[in-house]
C-alpha cells in the first residue's frame, strides 16, 4: 500500500536509533530551576511572586496576559531566590524566576481533576488554559486558543500530529509508546471540546512500534491512526493536514480554514493531566541527543531545568560542544550556553562538536533547481533568497516569501550551501516591518 | 582561549551535496562517451579532449587572476565546459582552433557575465556555435571512425544527418543506406563530433545522472519525446523525404544535447513545469532546423535559443504556491 | 545594387518622418527650471533629499514642492545653483558627515559566539542579538557599505566599519541601515568623537572590549564644555567641537579620537587634510 504523503519535501538520515529504544528516565530535579515567564507565543505571563517567596510544585508564578496568553507554575516547592533577566532560549537575558528547590516536591493546596464526560466544552478549555498548556511540537502556541475556533468556522476534524519528522528527536516516539493511555485520554478530550466525531492520528511508518500500540488502543474510540510515508516535514501543520485530509490550507490561513485542528501528542498527554488529574503544565518528555552527548536518552523534564543538568544526567558532555541546539536540527534554535533552561517547548536538546557541523562557505547559485523541487510550500527560494538579499522587499513579497515555512529543506539541500532560509526570514521580516509601517 | 560557540539560522545540517561534487559527478557521467570517442577516433580526439579541458582550466585561472578573483578551478566547472566542449568538436579540430574555443567558452561564455552561475548561456555551446560561424571548413571535416587496433587510416566522411541533408537537398528523397545501420549508430560507429556518435555511452551517463540525482527527468523526457513526435509527424505525412523518429534520436547531438547540455543547470529552468516547457522548446527548434533549416544539425542552436527564454520560462512557471486560492475577480 | 539602395534609403526615410512625427506628437512638457536643477545634481540618487532620486528631487524642486537646499552630498555649490535657478536665497545647512562610534573590531572586542551565515549585520543581529559581547559595537558585516551610494564606507581587515570624511556626503542612509545605531551624523568640521556606543557600565565593557568608554568621566573633566557623560557614554558636546581635543590624550582606553591623527586602525583611508571643506564656511 502507499502511504500517504504530500508533495516536495525530503528525508535527511533520521538518527533517531541512537534514543528511540531508550525508555523515558525521569530528570533529578537540579539545585536550581529557572523559569522564565516567556514560554509561549504570544504575551509573556506577569509575575505574581516575590523574591523569598516560598512556592509551591504548581503554585502560579506568573499569570497570563491577555487571551493569546498562558499562565506559569512552578515545577516543585521551593525558594524563589531571584527574579532576575537570565539567559533564555532565544538568544537573550529575558525575566525569569529562580527558584532553589527544598527538595520536598509538595504539591500547592486544590489540585483536584475531573471526569471530562462531567464537564462542558467551556470548562475544558479553562482547565487547558489554567493549565498553561502550549503547542509541545515547539511552536508553543497556547492551545486554548487553537480550540476556540470562531462560529462561522465549523471544525469537523481534530488532527493529532505524532509524526515527529525532525532528525534525532524522539520524545514523542517514546511518549506515544510509553504513555498510550494519557495521549489516548487527551485525543478523547480534545475531541470533546471540539466536538467533533472524527480524529486522525498521523504517525510516519519509521516508527512501527508506535503505530501498533496506537492502533491498538484507539481501535474501537472513532480515532483513526494513519501511518505516513517517512519525509520532512510532515510534522508541519499544513503538510500533515494535506497528507491525512488532502486538503490544503489557503496561503495565508489557519487549520480551522478547512475545518481541521491539529495538536500534537505531547499536548494531548498534557490535556489529560490537565482535566483528569488537574495538574498544570510543568514538565515534559525530551530527547536529550547528539554525537556530543556521552549517552543520549529520553528525559521527562521540569520546566526551569537547566540544559547542563540534562547533559550531566545523560553522562556529560562528549568531547567540547560546538554547537548547542533547542529542538530539532532542522528547525531548532543554536543557544549561546547549557545555561539556557528547558521550557515547555523543549522537544530536544542536540549537541554537535567541531566537525560534526556544515561548515563550507557560500558558493554561487547554480540555479540547479533542487530547493525549488523539495520546497513544502511551493515556493522558489533561491529567487526569493536573492531578492530578500537585494533588499528588493516587494519582489520577494510577489514571489510568496510570507509562505515560506521556515522548514530548511531547501538550505538543506543546496550545494552551493547557500543559508536560503535565513535570508527568506530576513525578506520576511523586512516585509512585516513594511505593512506595519504602511 | 576556549574555543566559542556556533551560532547561527537553522537548519543546522546539510545534505553534503556540493557544487563540486554536482560538477564532477557530470563529468563522470561523461567519461563512457570519452572512451567512446578515444576507441572509434583514436589518439586525435584524446588530444582534442586535453587540449579543451586544460584550455578551460587554464582560460578561467587567466580570467580569474586578470580580474582580482578568488580562483575557483578546483569547482571543476571550467574542466566540465572543456569536456562539454571537446565532445562537440570534430576529432580532426586542429590544436588551436581547439585553444581558441576554450577560451572563447571561458572567457566570453562565463566569466564576462561574473562566473559560475550568471551565465545565460551554455558556454560550451556558445564557443561551439562561434567555431562553427568562424571556421566552418574545420568545424564540419569529420572523421570515419577508426576503431583502435583496425590499422584503418583516418579519412574524413560526413555524419549521417549531414549527409541527409545533401541527399534530400540534391533529390528530394533520403538515401535507405542511410536508414539501416542502427546498431553502428547505437555504439557509435559513424562519423560525427566526438560526443555525439555513442547513444550507448551517452544513455549509460544520462541514466547515472539521474540516478544520482543530479538532473532530474523533465528536460530529457520532454527534449527527446518532442523531438520524436514532432520529428515522427513529418516521417509519418511523408517517410521518403522526412527521417524517422529513431533516426533522430540516434544521430547527431541530440542525446548529448538532451541528457548533457540542455540540462546545464545555470542556463536551464528551475521549476519543473519550466523544465518540461524548455525540452519541449529545444526538441521544436531542433527538428525544424534539421529538416528545413541551412545546418544539418540543430541542437546546439536549439539550447542556446531556449538559454535566451530561460528567464522568461522561469517568470512563467512559477509554481503554484502551497494553499494558493485565486484572487476574487 | 541600385534597388537595394532605394529599398534601403525608403525604409530610412520612412521611419525618419514617422519617428519626427511621434516626437512632435507626444512630446511632454518639462519645466526647463526642472532639467536645469537635474543638470546641477549629482545624479547619485542617493535620496537624501528623501525624493526617489535626484530627477524626482529635480521635479519637486521645479514645482516649489521641495525647499532647494535639501541636497547635502552636493554641498554649499549645489544649494547656490539651485537656489540661482529657481530664483531664491540660498540657505544652506550645515554640512553634516557620518561617523561609525566604534573602534572595537575583531582583535579588540570580544566575541560573543561564532556567527555562520548571512553575511549581513541586519542578519546576524537577529541571532542571540548579534556576534559581539558589546551591545552597541559595529558587526563589521558591512550593511552600511553596501548601502552607501558614493563608495565612502570601508570594513577592515579585522571588520570594522570606517567612513572616509572626504567621500562621505552626509546623505545619511547609512544611518538607519545599522541595526546597532552605531552611525551618527556629525557636524563636518568636528574632528574628534568618542568611538564608542556602548552604554554599559565601565566596569562591564572593560570585560569585552579594549576601547570601550568606561565612562570614567576624565574627558568631562579635562574640557566641561566639550564632553558629557550620559547612560555610562562620554559624548562630544559638537555646539564645543573645537574645545574638544585637548581631552584625546587624557581618555584611558584610547576611545577617544581625533581623525586629523588618522582613522582607526586597519583603515586604508588617507589621513584627512583639516580644514576638509572651506566651501562649508562660504
Amino acid at each position: 500500500m502507499k502511504l500517504k504523503t504530500f508533495p516536495g519535501g525530503l528525508h535527511p538520515p533520521d538518527n533517531k536509533e541512537w534514543s528511540a529504544n531508550k525508555a523515558i528516565e525521569t530528570c533529578p530535579l537540579p539545585g536550581e530551576l529557572v523559569i522564565p515567564l516567556a514560554q509561549h507565543i504570544g504575551a509573556p505571563a506577569e509575575l505574581c511572586v516575590a523574591k523569598g517567596d516560598h512556592v509551591k510544585k504548581g503554585q502560579v508564578i506568573g499569570t497570563a496576559k491577555g487571551f493569546v496568553s498562558v499562565p506559569v507554575h512552578s515545577s516543585t516547592s521551593g525558594e524563589v531566590t531571584a527574579i532576575e533577566p537570565r539567559p533564555h532560549a532565544s538568544g537573550r537575558n529575558l525575566p525569569a524566576v529562580v527558584i532553589r528547590p527544598d527538595g520536598e516536591d509538595t504539591w500547592v493546596e486544590g489540585i483536584s481533576g475531573a471526569d471530562p464526560e462531567t464537564l462542558s466544552p467551556d470548562a475544558i478549555r479553562e482547565c487547558i488554559r489554567a493549565a498553561g498548556i502550549v503547542g509541545m511540537g515547539g511552536a508553543t502556541f497556547p492551545a486554548h486558543v487553537k480550540l476556540t475556533p470562531p462560529e462561522n468556522k465549523p471544525i469537523h476534524t481534530l488532527v493529532i500530529n505524532g509524526v515527529e519528522c525532525e532528525p534525532y528527536l524522539t520524545a514523542d516516539h517514546r511518549l506515544m509508546l510509553e504513555e498510550t493511555d494519557r495521549v489516548l485520554d487527551g485525543i478523547v478530550i480534545l475531541k470533546r471540546v471540539l466536538g467533533v466525531a472524527r480524529a486522525q492520528v498521523g504517525i510516519e511508518a519509521n516508527k512501527p512500534d508506535a503505530i501498533e500500540v496506537m492502533t491498538k488502543a484507539c481501535a474501537g474510540k472513532g480515532i483513526e491512526v494513519v501511518p505516513l510515508a517517512v519525509k520532512y516535514p510532515q510534522g508541519a501543520e499544513k503538510q500533515l493536514i494535506l497528507a491525512l485530509t488532502g486538503r490544503e490550507v489557503p496561503s495565508g490561513g489557519l487549520p480551522m480554514d478547512v475545518g481541521v485542528v491539529v495538536q500534537n501528542v505531547g499536548t494531548a498527554a498534557a490535556v489529560s493531566d490537565a482535566v483528569r488529574r488537574g495538574l498544570p503544565l510543568i514538565e515534559r518528555i525530551a530527547t536529550v541527543t547528539g554525537p556530543g552527548v556521552t549517552t543520549p536518552k529520553n528525559l521527562r523534564v521540569r520546566v526551569g531545568t537547566p540544559l547542563t543538568h540534562l547533559v550531566e544526567f545523560c553522562g556529560g558532555l562528549k568531547g567540547d560542544p560546538a554547537k548547542i541546539i533547542m529542538g530539532g536540527p532542522m528547525m531548532g534554535a543554536t543557544q549561546l550556553s547549557l545555561d539556557v533552561p528547558a521550557t515547555r517547548g523543549t522537544s530536544g536538546v542536540l549537541l554537535f562538536r567541531e566537525g560534526e557541523i556544515p561548515l563550507r562557505p557560500e558558493g554561487p547559485c547554480i540555479r540547479c533547481g533542487r530547493c525549488v523541487q523539495v520546497c513544502p510550500a511551493h515556493i522558489m527560494p533561491t529567487t526569493i533568497a536573492a531578492y530578500a538579499r537585494l533588499d528588493l522587499i516587494a519582489e520577494a513579497e510577489e514571489f510568496g516569501a510570507m509562505d515560506c515555512i521556515e522548514c530548511g529543506c531547501c538550505t538543506y539541500t543546496c550545494p552551493a550551501t547557500l543559508p536560503l532560509v535565513q535570508a527568506i526570514r530576513y525578506g520576511k521580516g523586512a516585509i512585516l516591518a513594511k505593512r506595519r509601517k504602511v | 582561549m576556549e574555543k566559542q560557540l556556533y551560532l547561527s539560522s537553522s537548519p543546522h545540517i546539510h545534505s553534503g551535496e556540493t557544487t563540486d561534487k554536482v560538477m564532477r559527478a557530470v563529468i563522470y557521467a561523461l567519461l563512457p562517451a570519452c572512451a567512446v570517442a578515444v576507441y572509434f577516433f583514436g589518439l586525435a580526439a584524446l588530444g582534442v579532449l586535453l587540449i579543451c579541458t586544460l584550455g578551460c582550466v587554464a582560460a578561467e585561472a587567466v580570467c580569474q587572476r586578470l580580474m582580482g578573483k578568488a580562483p575557483t578551478t578546483a569547482d571543476g566547472s571550467a574542466a566540465l565546459t572543456g569536456i562539454l566542449l571537446a565532445l562537440n568538436l570534430p576529432s580532426s579540430s586542429p590544436w588551436w582552433m581547439a585553444l581558441i574555443g576554450s577560451a572563447v567558452a571561458i572567457a566570453v561564455g562565463k566569466q564576462v557575465y561574473g562566473g559560475l552561475g550568471y551565465n545565460p548561456f551554455n558556454p560550451a555551446l556558445v564557443a561551439r556555435v562561434v567555431l562553427l560561424i568562424s571556421f566552418p571548413v574545420q568545424m564540419t571535416t569529420w572523421t570515419a571512425p577508426a576503431p583502435l587496433g583496425s590499422g584503418i587510416d583516418a579519412v574524413t566522411s560526413a555524419t549521417p544527418l549531414g549527409e541527409m541533408k545533401t541527399a534530400v537537398m540534391l533529390t528530394g528523397q533520403i538515401p535507405a543506406a542511410l536508414q539501416g545501420p542502427y546498431g553502428d549508430y547505437f555504439t557509435g560507429n559513424m562519423a560525427g563530433s566526438l560526443g555525439e556518435v555513442s547513444a550507448a555511452a551517452l544513455l549509460l551517463g544520462g541514466f547515472f545522472l539521474l540516478a544520482r540525482r543530479i538532473i532530474t527527468w523533465h528536460i530529457p523526457v520532454s527534449y527527446l519525446g518532442t523531438v520524436v513526435v514532432f520529428g515522427g509527424l513529418f516521417w509519418v505525412l511523408d517517410p521518403a523525404r522526412y527521417p524517422g523518429p529513431l533516426f533522430h534520436l540516434l544521430t547527431g547531438g541530440l542525446l548529448l544535447g538532451a541528457f548533457f547540455m540542455a540540462t546545464d543547470m545555470v542556463t536551464s529552468p528551475i521549476t519543473g513545469r519550466g523544465m518540461l516547457l524548455f525540452g519541449f522548446g529545444c526538441g521544436l527548434i531542433t527538428v525544424l532546423i534539421r529538416l528545413f533549416g541551412g545546418y544539418p544539425e540543430g541542437v546546439s542552436f536549439a539550447i542556446l535559443l531556449m538559454n535566451a527564454v530561460t528567464p522568461l520560462i522561469d517568470r512563467f512557471t512559477r509554481p503554484k504556491k502551497f494553499g494558493f486560492v485565486a484572487p476574487p475577480g | 545594387m541600385l534597388a537595394a539602395i532605394l529599398s534601403l534609403g525608403g525604409i530610412g526615410l520612412a521611419a525618419a518622418v514617422a519617428l519626427g512625427f511621434a516626437a512632435k506628437k507626444f512630446a511632454v512638457e518639462v519645466d526647463p527650471r526642472e532639467l536645469a536643477v537635474a543638470e546641477v545634481l549629482s545624479g547619485a540618487n542617493c535620496g537624501a533629499c528623501g525624493y526617489p532620486g535626484c530627477a524626482a528631487y529635480a521635479k519637486a524642486v521645479a514645482t516649489g514642492e521641495a525647499a532647494p537646499n535639501l541636497c547635502t552630498p552636493g554641498g554649499a555649490s549645489t544649494v547656490d545653483k539651485i537656489a540661482h535657478i529657481m530664483g531664491v536665497a540660498a540657505v544652506t545647512a550645515s554640512p553634516q558627515i557620518a561617523v561609525v562610534l566604534c573602534q572595537g573590531d575583531n582583535p579588540k572586542a570580544k566575541a560573543k559566539y561564532r556567527y555562520l551565515g548571512v553575511a549581513d549585520c541586519n542578519a546576524a543581529q537577529k541571532i542571540a542579538d548579534g556576534p559581539k559581547e558589546c551591545p552597541g559595537g559595529c558587526l563589521g558585516l558591512g550593511t552600511c557599505a553596501r548601502v552607501c551610494p558614493f563608495g565612502a564606507i570601508e570594513i577592515t581587515p579585522e571588520g570594522l566599519a570606517v567612513i572616509s570624511r572626504e567621500k562621505c556626503t552626509g546623505c545619511k542612509k547609512c544611518v538607519p541601515a545599522c541595526p546597532r545605531s552605531v552611525i551618527r551624523m556629525a557636524p563636518l568640521d568636528a574632528t574628534v568623537h568618542v568611538l564608542c556606543n556602548s552604554r554599559d557600565k565601565g566596569a562591564v565593557v572593560r570585560k569585552y572590549c579594549q576601547v570601550g568608554c568606561i565612562a570614567c568621566h576624565i574627558c568631562a573633566k579635562t574640557v566641561p564644555e566639550a564632553y558629557v557623560v550620559e547612560e555610562n557614554l562620554a559624548r562630544v558636546v559638537y555646539e564645543h567641537y573645537d574645545q574638544a581635543a585637548p581631552a584625546v590624550a587624557k581618555c584611558p582606553t584610547k576611545c577617544i579620537r581625533d581623525f586629523v591623527e588618522g582613522y582607526p586602525e586597519g583603515s586604508t583611508f588617507a589621513p584627512p587634510v583639516v580644514p576638509v571643506k572651506a566651501e562649508a564656511a562660504a
